[in-house]
Protein backbone atom coordinates (compact mmCIF):
# COMPACT_ATOMS: atom_id res chain seq x y z
CA UNK A 1 0.00 0.00 0.00
CA UNK A 2 1.21 3.48 -0.79
CA UNK A 3 1.72 6.35 1.60
CA UNK A 4 -1.47 8.00 0.46
CA UNK A 5 -3.56 4.86 0.83
CA UNK A 6 -2.30 4.06 4.28
CA UNK A 7 -2.79 7.63 5.41
CA UNK A 8 -6.36 7.79 4.25
CA UNK A 9 -7.24 4.42 5.71
CA UNK A 10 -5.74 5.38 9.05
CA UNK A 11 -7.44 8.76 8.96
CA UNK A 12 -10.81 7.25 8.08
CA UNK A 13 -10.48 4.86 11.00
CA UNK A 14 -9.75 7.67 13.44
CA UNK A 15 -12.60 9.80 12.20
CA UNK A 16 -15.01 6.90 12.38
CA UNK A 17 -13.98 6.06 15.93
CA UNK A 18 -14.32 9.65 16.97
CA UNK A 19 -17.67 10.06 15.30
CA UNK A 20 -18.97 7.08 17.27
CA UNK A 21 -17.56 8.13 20.61
CA UNK A 22 -17.44 11.88 20.26
CA UNK A 23 -15.42 12.06 23.48
CA UNK A 24 -12.64 14.24 22.18
CA UNK A 25 -14.83 16.79 20.50
CA UNK A 26 -17.16 17.07 23.47
CA UNK A 27 -14.42 17.72 25.99
CA UNK A 28 -12.75 20.18 23.66
CA UNK A 29 -15.95 22.13 23.14
CA UNK A 30 -16.70 22.32 26.78
CA UNK A 31 -13.19 23.34 27.64
CA UNK A 32 -13.09 26.11 25.06
CA UNK A 33 -16.42 27.39 26.24
CA UNK A 34 -15.19 27.46 29.83
CA UNK A 35 -12.11 29.42 28.84
CA UNK A 36 -14.20 31.99 26.99
CA UNK A 37 -16.53 32.45 29.94
CA UNK A 38 -13.73 32.72 32.47
CA UNK A 39 -11.91 35.27 30.40
CA UNK A 40 -15.09 37.29 30.16
CA UNK A 41 -14.89 37.80 33.92
CA UNK A 42 -11.50 39.42 33.55
CA UNK A 43 -12.52 41.90 30.92
CA UNK A 44 -15.67 43.81 30.39
CA UNK A 45 -14.79 45.28 27.08
CA UNK A 46 -16.61 47.64 24.79
CA UNK A 47 -16.91 46.60 21.18
CA UNK A 48 -13.88 48.72 20.33
CA UNK A 49 -11.62 47.24 22.98
CA UNK A 50 -12.80 43.72 22.44
CA UNK A 51 -11.47 43.83 18.92
CA UNK A 52 -7.99 44.35 20.29
CA UNK A 53 -8.04 41.56 22.84
CA UNK A 54 -10.33 39.00 21.24
CA UNK A 55 -7.50 37.65 19.09
CA UNK A 56 -5.50 36.68 22.14
CA UNK A 57 -8.45 35.18 24.01
CA UNK A 58 -9.64 33.18 21.03
CA UNK A 59 -6.29 31.57 20.39
CA UNK A 60 -5.62 30.81 24.03
CA UNK A 61 -8.98 29.08 24.21
CA UNK A 62 -8.29 27.11 21.03
CA UNK A 63 -4.80 26.24 22.22
CA UNK A 64 -6.03 24.72 25.46
CA UNK A 65 -8.82 22.90 23.67
CA UNK A 66 -6.34 21.55 21.13
CA UNK A 67 -4.19 20.17 23.94
CA UNK A 68 -7.19 18.20 25.18
CA UNK A 69 -7.47 16.58 21.75
CA UNK A 70 -3.73 16.11 21.36
CA UNK A 71 -3.35 14.35 24.67
CA UNK A 72 -5.62 11.59 23.56
CA UNK A 73 -4.08 11.31 20.11
CA UNK A 74 -2.08 8.25 20.93
CA UNK A 75 -4.02 6.91 23.88
CA UNK A 76 -6.13 4.64 21.74
CA UNK A 77 -3.09 3.30 19.92
CA UNK A 78 -1.31 2.50 23.16
CA UNK A 79 -4.26 0.63 24.58
CA UNK A 80 -4.39 -1.75 21.66
CA UNK A 81 -0.67 -2.12 20.97
CA UNK A 82 -1.21 -0.51 17.62
CA UNK A 83 2.13 1.26 17.79
CA UNK A 84 4.02 -2.00 18.14
CA UNK A 85 2.13 -3.44 15.21
CA UNK A 86 2.90 -0.35 13.19
CA UNK A 87 6.56 -0.46 14.02
CA UNK A 88 6.83 -4.01 12.81
CA UNK A 89 4.86 -3.46 9.64
CA UNK A 90 6.51 -2.14 6.46
CA UNK A 91 4.16 0.82 6.43
CA UNK A 92 5.92 4.18 6.26
CA UNK A 93 5.93 5.92 9.62
CA UNK A 94 4.95 9.22 8.11
CA UNK A 95 1.59 7.82 7.04
CA UNK A 96 0.74 7.36 10.69
CA UNK A 97 1.91 10.85 11.56
CA UNK A 98 0.05 12.53 8.74
CA UNK A 99 -3.16 10.67 9.43
CA UNK A 100 -3.00 11.56 13.12
CA UNK A 101 -2.14 15.18 12.43
CA UNK A 102 -4.85 15.60 9.83
CA UNK A 103 -7.34 13.91 12.15
CA UNK A 104 -6.45 16.32 14.93
CA UNK A 105 -6.62 19.19 12.47
CA UNK A 106 -10.17 18.22 11.55
CA UNK A 107 -11.22 17.96 15.18
CA UNK A 108 -9.79 21.35 16.09
CA UNK A 109 -11.14 22.95 12.91
CA UNK A 110 -14.62 21.68 13.72
CA UNK A 111 -14.23 23.14 17.18
CA UNK A 112 -13.15 26.49 15.78
CA UNK A 113 -16.05 26.55 13.36
CA UNK A 114 -18.46 25.91 16.20
CA UNK A 115 -16.87 28.38 18.58
CA UNK A 116 -16.35 31.28 16.17
CA UNK A 117 -19.97 32.43 16.10
CA UNK A 118 -20.04 32.15 19.88
CA UNK A 119 -17.05 34.43 20.14
CA UNK A 120 -18.69 36.94 17.85
CA UNK A 121 -21.71 36.96 20.08
CA UNK A 122 -19.95 37.06 23.45
CA UNK A 123 -17.57 39.83 22.52
CA UNK A 124 -19.75 41.75 20.12
CA UNK A 125 -17.19 41.31 17.43
CA UNK A 126 -17.45 42.59 13.96
CA UNK A 127 -14.35 42.29 11.88
CA UNK A 128 -13.04 45.35 10.10
CA UNK A 129 -10.87 43.36 7.75
CA UNK A 130 -12.25 40.77 5.31
CA UNK A 131 -13.47 37.59 6.98
CA UNK A 132 -11.82 35.19 4.54
CA UNK A 133 -8.47 36.36 5.89
CA UNK A 134 -9.53 35.03 9.27
CA UNK A 135 -10.07 31.64 7.70
CA UNK A 136 -6.60 31.71 6.14
CA UNK A 137 -5.06 32.52 9.50
CA UNK A 138 -7.14 29.86 11.20
CA UNK A 139 -5.97 27.17 8.79
CA UNK A 140 -2.29 28.07 9.08
CA UNK A 141 -2.45 28.54 12.82
CA UNK A 142 -4.34 25.34 13.51
CA UNK A 143 -1.90 23.35 11.42
CA UNK A 144 1.02 24.87 13.31
CA UNK A 145 -0.45 23.80 16.65
CA UNK A 146 -1.64 20.42 15.50
CA UNK A 147 1.44 19.31 13.56
CA UNK A 148 3.86 20.03 16.37
CA UNK A 149 1.30 18.91 18.92
CA UNK A 150 0.80 15.49 17.33
CA UNK A 151 4.55 15.02 17.09
CA UNK A 152 5.21 16.11 20.67
CA UNK A 153 2.36 13.94 21.90
CA UNK A 154 4.20 10.98 20.40
CA UNK A 155 7.38 12.10 22.17
CA UNK A 156 5.71 12.37 25.54
CA UNK A 157 4.04 8.96 25.49
CA UNK A 158 6.53 7.38 27.83
CA UNK A 159 6.93 10.08 30.41
CA UNK A 160 5.56 10.49 33.89
CA UNK A 161 2.63 12.90 34.04
CA UNK A 162 2.19 12.62 30.32
CA UNK A 163 -0.71 15.05 30.15
CA UNK A 164 1.35 17.81 31.66
CA UNK A 165 4.48 16.99 29.71
CA UNK A 166 2.85 17.66 26.36
CA UNK A 167 1.90 21.30 26.97
CA UNK A 168 5.16 21.79 28.81
CA UNK A 169 7.28 20.97 25.79
CA UNK A 170 4.81 22.20 23.19
CA UNK A 171 4.09 25.71 24.43
CA UNK A 172 7.57 27.24 24.44
CA UNK A 173 8.24 26.05 20.92
CA UNK A 174 4.84 27.21 19.70
CA UNK A 175 5.22 30.72 21.02
CA UNK A 176 6.36 32.35 17.78
CA UNK A 177 3.41 30.74 16.00
CA UNK A 178 1.08 31.84 18.79
CA UNK A 179 2.35 35.36 18.57
CA UNK A 180 1.84 35.33 14.82
CA UNK A 181 -1.69 33.93 14.96
CA UNK A 182 -2.79 36.33 17.66
CA UNK A 183 -1.24 39.33 15.91
CA UNK A 184 -2.67 38.35 12.54
CA UNK A 185 -6.15 37.88 14.00
CA UNK A 186 -5.96 41.19 15.82
CA UNK A 187 -4.70 42.88 12.68
CA UNK A 188 -7.69 41.60 10.74
CA UNK A 189 -10.22 42.43 13.43
CA UNK A 190 -8.95 45.92 14.02
CA UNK A 191 -7.96 46.63 10.45
CA UNK A 192 -4.53 47.86 11.46
CA UNK A 193 -1.16 46.17 11.75
CA UNK A 194 1.12 44.09 9.56
CA UNK A 195 -1.21 41.23 8.66
CA UNK A 196 0.89 40.05 5.74
CA UNK A 197 4.09 39.69 7.76
CA UNK A 198 2.39 37.48 10.33
CA UNK A 199 0.84 35.26 7.68
CA UNK A 200 4.22 34.84 5.99
CA UNK A 201 5.76 33.99 9.35
CA UNK A 202 3.07 31.37 9.93
CA UNK A 203 3.61 29.87 6.50
CA UNK A 204 7.37 29.64 7.02
CA UNK A 205 6.87 28.22 10.50
CA UNK A 206 4.45 25.62 9.16
CA UNK A 207 6.75 24.59 6.34
CA UNK A 208 9.88 24.37 8.49
CA UNK A 209 8.33 22.48 11.37
CA UNK A 210 6.20 20.15 9.28
CA UNK A 211 9.35 19.20 7.39
CA UNK A 212 11.22 18.56 10.62
CA UNK A 213 8.30 16.51 11.95
CA UNK A 214 8.23 14.38 8.82
CA UNK A 215 11.98 13.88 8.90
CA UNK A 216 12.11 12.87 12.53
CA UNK A 217 8.85 11.01 13.13
CA UNK A 218 10.24 7.63 12.21
CA UNK A 219 13.02 8.12 14.75
CA UNK A 220 10.53 8.95 17.45
CA UNK A 221 8.20 6.09 16.57
CA UNK A 222 11.00 3.59 16.93
CA UNK A 223 12.23 5.20 20.09
CA UNK A 224 9.13 4.49 22.10
CA UNK B 1 43.60 13.92 34.06
CA UNK B 2 43.25 15.11 37.60
CA UNK B 3 46.31 17.30 37.53
CA UNK B 4 45.43 18.88 34.18
CA UNK B 5 42.05 19.69 35.58
CA UNK B 6 43.44 21.38 38.67
CA UNK B 7 45.86 23.44 36.61
CA UNK B 8 43.11 24.51 34.22
CA UNK B 9 40.84 25.30 37.12
CA UNK B 10 43.45 27.52 38.71
CA UNK B 11 44.12 29.23 35.39
CA UNK B 12 40.42 29.88 34.95
CA UNK B 13 40.17 31.22 38.47
CA UNK B 14 43.04 33.57 37.74
CA UNK B 15 41.42 34.66 34.52
CA UNK B 16 38.11 35.28 36.24
CA UNK B 17 39.73 37.30 39.00
CA UNK B 18 41.68 39.41 36.56
CA UNK B 19 38.59 39.95 34.42
CA UNK B 20 36.65 40.89 37.54
CA UNK B 21 39.25 43.49 38.41
CA UNK B 22 39.20 44.85 34.88
CA UNK B 23 35.46 45.11 34.80
CA UNK B 24 34.92 46.41 38.29
CA UNK B 25 37.87 48.72 38.75
CA UNK B 26 40.16 49.25 35.80
CA UNK B 27 37.66 49.99 33.05
CA UNK B 28 36.57 53.60 32.98
CA UNK B 29 33.14 54.57 34.27
CA UNK B 30 30.53 55.03 31.62
CA UNK B 31 29.30 58.57 31.16
CA UNK B 32 25.52 58.28 31.06
CA UNK B 33 24.90 55.24 33.21
CA UNK B 34 27.60 55.41 35.81
CA UNK B 35 28.94 52.50 37.78
CA UNK B 36 25.91 50.30 37.16
CA UNK B 37 27.01 49.89 33.58
CA UNK B 38 29.70 47.50 34.80
CA UNK B 39 27.05 44.80 35.01
CA UNK B 40 27.53 44.74 31.26
CA UNK B 41 30.86 42.94 31.76
CA UNK B 42 29.06 40.00 33.32
CA UNK B 43 25.78 40.18 31.46
CA UNK B 44 27.02 40.11 27.87
CA UNK B 45 29.68 37.38 28.22
CA UNK B 46 27.10 35.21 30.01
CA UNK B 47 24.66 35.69 27.15
CA UNK B 48 27.23 34.86 24.49
CA UNK B 49 28.38 31.82 26.46
CA UNK B 50 24.84 30.58 26.97
CA UNK B 51 24.05 30.86 23.30
CA UNK B 52 27.27 29.11 22.31
CA UNK B 53 26.48 26.28 24.70
CA UNK B 54 23.02 25.87 23.21
CA UNK B 55 24.55 25.85 19.77
CA UNK B 56 26.87 23.04 20.84
CA UNK B 57 23.86 21.24 22.27
CA UNK B 58 22.16 21.49 18.89
CA UNK B 59 25.19 20.06 17.13
CA UNK B 60 25.62 17.29 19.71
CA UNK B 61 21.94 16.37 19.42
CA UNK B 62 22.18 16.06 15.66
CA UNK B 63 25.33 13.96 15.93
CA UNK B 64 23.57 11.76 18.45
CA UNK B 65 20.62 11.25 16.12
CA UNK B 66 22.97 10.35 13.29
CA UNK B 67 25.45 8.16 15.16
CA UNK B 68 23.81 7.28 18.50
CA UNK B 69 27.10 7.99 20.20
CA UNK B 70 26.79 8.12 24.00
CA UNK B 71 29.49 10.76 24.13
CA UNK B 72 27.37 13.02 21.96
CA UNK B 73 24.45 12.55 24.29
CA UNK B 74 26.59 13.28 27.34
CA UNK B 75 27.78 16.46 25.68
CA UNK B 76 24.22 17.41 24.81
CA UNK B 77 22.91 17.16 28.34
CA UNK B 78 25.99 18.87 29.76
CA UNK B 79 25.80 21.88 27.50
CA UNK B 80 22.05 22.16 28.03
CA UNK B 81 22.38 22.24 31.81
CA UNK B 82 25.29 24.65 31.91
CA UNK B 83 23.59 26.73 29.23
CA UNK B 84 20.52 27.05 31.42
CA UNK B 85 22.72 28.14 34.33
CA UNK B 86 24.33 30.86 32.25
CA UNK B 87 20.99 31.88 30.79
CA UNK B 88 19.65 32.24 34.32
CA UNK B 89 22.53 34.59 35.06
CA UNK B 90 21.61 36.65 31.99
CA UNK B 91 17.96 36.85 33.03
CA UNK B 92 18.89 37.90 36.57
CA UNK B 93 21.61 40.43 35.77
CA UNK B 94 19.55 41.97 32.97
CA UNK B 95 16.73 43.33 35.10
CA UNK B 96 19.19 44.33 37.81
CA UNK B 97 20.85 46.51 35.21
CA UNK B 98 17.65 47.72 33.60
CA UNK B 99 15.98 48.88 36.77
CA UNK B 100 18.40 51.64 37.80
CA UNK B 101 19.10 52.67 34.22
CA UNK B 102 15.66 52.62 32.60
CA UNK B 103 13.41 52.47 35.64
CA UNK B 104 11.81 49.22 34.55
CA UNK B 105 12.66 45.64 35.47
CA UNK B 106 11.59 44.10 32.21
CA UNK B 107 10.34 44.80 28.72
CA UNK B 108 9.08 42.44 26.06
CA UNK B 109 11.46 43.41 23.30
CA UNK B 110 13.00 40.99 20.82
CA UNK B 111 16.19 40.26 22.67
CA UNK B 112 14.79 39.81 26.17
CA UNK B 113 11.87 37.72 25.01
CA UNK B 114 14.13 35.52 22.89
CA UNK B 115 16.40 34.93 25.87
CA UNK B 116 13.47 34.08 28.10
CA UNK B 117 12.10 31.71 25.47
CA UNK B 118 15.48 30.08 25.08
CA UNK B 119 15.58 29.53 28.81
CA UNK B 120 12.05 28.05 28.79
CA UNK B 121 12.80 25.76 25.87
CA UNK B 122 15.90 24.27 27.47
CA UNK B 123 14.24 23.93 30.83
CA UNK B 124 11.51 21.95 29.11
CA UNK B 125 14.29 19.86 27.53
CA UNK B 126 15.78 19.13 30.94
CA UNK B 127 12.38 18.29 32.39
CA UNK B 128 11.70 15.90 29.53
CA UNK B 129 15.00 14.15 30.22
CA UNK B 130 14.20 13.89 33.90
CA UNK B 131 10.63 12.63 33.52
CA UNK B 132 10.96 10.36 30.55
CA UNK B 133 10.53 6.70 31.40
CA UNK B 134 11.42 5.49 27.95
CA UNK B 135 14.63 3.55 27.45
CA UNK B 136 15.34 5.85 24.54
CA UNK B 137 15.26 9.16 26.39
CA UNK B 138 18.39 10.51 24.69
CA UNK B 139 16.79 10.10 21.27
CA UNK B 140 13.63 11.92 22.25
CA UNK B 141 15.55 14.63 24.02
CA UNK B 142 17.79 15.10 20.99
CA UNK B 143 14.72 15.53 18.78
CA UNK B 144 13.33 18.13 21.17
CA UNK B 145 16.65 19.94 21.16
CA UNK B 146 16.53 20.17 17.37
CA UNK B 147 13.03 21.64 17.49
CA UNK B 148 13.99 24.00 20.23
CA UNK B 149 17.00 25.43 18.54
CA UNK B 150 15.24 25.83 15.20
CA UNK B 151 12.58 27.80 17.02
CA UNK B 152 14.94 30.52 18.17
CA UNK B 153 15.18 32.52 14.94
CA UNK B 154 11.38 32.49 14.72
CA UNK B 155 11.09 33.86 18.21
CA UNK B 156 13.52 36.60 17.43
CA UNK B 157 11.88 37.60 14.16
CA UNK B 158 8.37 37.47 15.56
CA UNK B 159 9.30 39.63 18.47
CA UNK B 160 11.21 42.17 16.45
CA UNK B 161 8.16 43.11 14.48
CA UNK B 162 5.78 42.83 17.38
CA UNK B 163 7.69 45.07 19.69
CA UNK B 164 9.17 47.61 17.34
CA UNK B 165 5.67 48.94 17.01
CA UNK B 166 5.71 49.90 20.67
CA UNK B 167 8.03 52.38 22.38
CA UNK B 168 11.24 50.69 23.39
CA UNK B 169 14.06 51.49 25.73
CA UNK B 170 16.89 52.14 23.33
CA UNK B 171 20.07 50.17 23.86
CA UNK B 172 22.99 52.47 24.42
CA UNK B 173 25.30 52.85 21.48
CA UNK B 174 27.65 50.41 23.14
CA UNK B 175 30.70 51.46 25.06
CA UNK B 176 32.75 49.84 22.33
CA UNK B 177 31.41 52.38 19.85
CA UNK B 178 34.80 53.80 19.23
CA UNK B 179 34.84 55.15 22.75
CA UNK B 180 37.25 53.53 25.14
CA UNK B 181 39.55 50.62 24.34
CA UNK B 182 39.85 49.70 28.01
CA UNK B 183 36.16 48.91 28.06
CA UNK B 184 36.50 46.62 25.07
CA UNK B 185 39.46 44.99 26.78
CA UNK B 186 37.48 44.40 29.96
CA UNK B 187 34.67 42.92 27.93
CA UNK B 188 36.96 40.58 26.03
CA UNK B 189 38.73 39.49 29.21
CA UNK B 190 35.43 38.61 30.81
CA UNK B 191 34.33 36.83 27.66
CA UNK B 192 37.47 34.69 27.70
CA UNK B 193 37.20 34.08 31.44
CA UNK B 194 33.57 32.94 31.27
CA UNK B 195 34.22 30.80 28.22
CA UNK B 196 37.00 29.05 30.10
CA UNK B 197 34.78 28.69 33.14
CA UNK B 198 31.93 27.29 31.05
CA UNK B 199 34.28 24.80 29.36
CA UNK B 200 35.46 23.64 32.76
CA UNK B 201 31.97 23.16 34.16
CA UNK B 202 30.78 21.40 31.00
CA UNK B 203 33.76 19.08 31.28
CA UNK B 204 32.82 18.27 34.88
CA UNK B 205 29.22 17.59 33.92
CA UNK B 206 30.35 15.57 30.91
CA UNK B 207 32.54 13.31 33.02
CA UNK B 208 29.72 12.85 35.48
CA UNK B 209 27.39 11.84 32.69
CA UNK B 210 29.88 9.43 31.15
CA UNK B 211 30.48 7.87 34.57
CA UNK B 212 26.75 7.49 35.01
CA UNK B 213 26.41 5.92 31.57
CA UNK B 214 29.14 3.40 32.35
CA UNK B 215 27.64 2.70 35.73
CA UNK B 216 24.20 2.03 34.31
CA UNK B 217 25.67 -0.25 31.70
CA UNK B 218 27.56 -2.15 34.40
CA UNK B 219 24.40 -2.38 36.46
CA UNK B 220 22.50 -3.82 33.52
CA UNK B 221 25.23 -6.38 32.87
CA UNK B 222 25.31 -7.41 36.51
CA UNK B 223 21.57 -7.90 36.47
CA UNK B 224 21.91 -10.11 33.42
CA UNK B 225 24.78 -12.23 34.70
CA UNK B 226 23.52 -12.74 38.20
CA UNK B 227 19.76 -13.03 38.15
CA UNK B 228 18.50 -11.90 41.50
CA UNK B 229 16.69 -14.68 43.39
CA UNK B 230 14.41 -12.11 44.95
CA UNK B 231 13.17 -10.66 41.68
CA UNK B 232 9.49 -11.36 41.06
CA UNK B 233 9.42 -13.98 38.37
CA UNK C 1 25.69 51.02 43.36
CA UNK C 2 23.70 48.35 45.11
CA UNK C 3 22.45 46.89 41.84
CA UNK C 4 25.97 46.38 40.58
CA UNK C 5 27.02 44.34 43.58
CA UNK C 6 23.72 42.46 43.59
CA UNK C 7 24.27 41.48 39.98
CA UNK C 8 27.82 40.25 40.49
CA UNK C 9 26.87 38.46 43.69
CA UNK C 10 23.81 36.85 42.08
CA UNK C 11 25.97 35.60 39.22
CA UNK C 12 28.29 33.76 41.55
CA UNK C 13 25.52 32.50 43.78
CA UNK C 14 23.93 30.89 40.73
CA UNK C 15 27.19 29.35 39.55
CA UNK C 16 28.17 28.07 42.96
CA UNK C 17 24.73 26.59 43.52
CA UNK C 18 25.08 24.62 40.32
CA UNK C 19 28.56 23.44 41.22
CA UNK C 20 27.28 22.30 44.62
CA UNK C 21 24.48 20.44 42.86
CA UNK C 22 27.07 18.76 40.63
CA UNK C 23 29.24 17.71 43.54
CA UNK C 24 26.24 16.20 45.27
CA UNK C 25 25.50 14.12 42.17
CA UNK C 26 29.13 13.01 42.00
CA UNK C 27 28.97 11.88 45.59
CA UNK C 28 25.71 10.04 45.02
CA UNK C 29 27.11 8.26 41.99
CA UNK C 30 30.20 7.24 43.94
CA UNK C 31 28.03 5.83 46.71
CA UNK C 32 25.99 3.86 44.23
CA UNK C 33 29.13 2.50 42.62
CA UNK C 34 30.42 1.39 46.00
CA UNK C 35 27.12 -0.31 46.72
CA UNK C 36 27.34 -2.20 43.48
CA UNK C 37 30.90 -3.25 44.16
CA UNK C 38 29.97 -4.58 47.57
CA UNK C 39 27.27 -6.77 46.10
Amino acid sequence: MSLGEITSVSLAKDLRLEWRAKDAINSMLFFALLVVVIFSFSFDPTAEESRHIAGGIVWVAFLFAAVVALNQTWARELRNQVLDAYRVSPAPANALFISKAVGNFIFVAVLEALMAPLFMVFYNLRSIGPAYELVVVAILATWALVANGTFFAAMSIRTRSREVMLPLILFPISIPALLAMVSATTAILTGEGAYRFWVVLLVVYDVVFTTVCLLLFETVLHAE
Amino acid sequence: MRRTFVILALLTLGLLSYALYEGLVAAPTEQTMGEVQRIFYYHVPSAVTAFTLFLINFAASIIYLARRSPRADALAVSTAEVGVVFCTVVLVTGPLWARPVWGIWWTWDARLTSTLLLWLIYISYLILRRYSTSGQTPVIAAVLAVFGFLDVPFVYMANRLFRTQHPQPVYFGGPGSGADPRMTFALLMNMAAFFAFAALVVWLRFRLERARQDFEETQALEALLQPDARSPR
Amino acid sequence: MKFLYAAYAATWVIHITYLAFLSRRYRRLRDEMQDLRKK
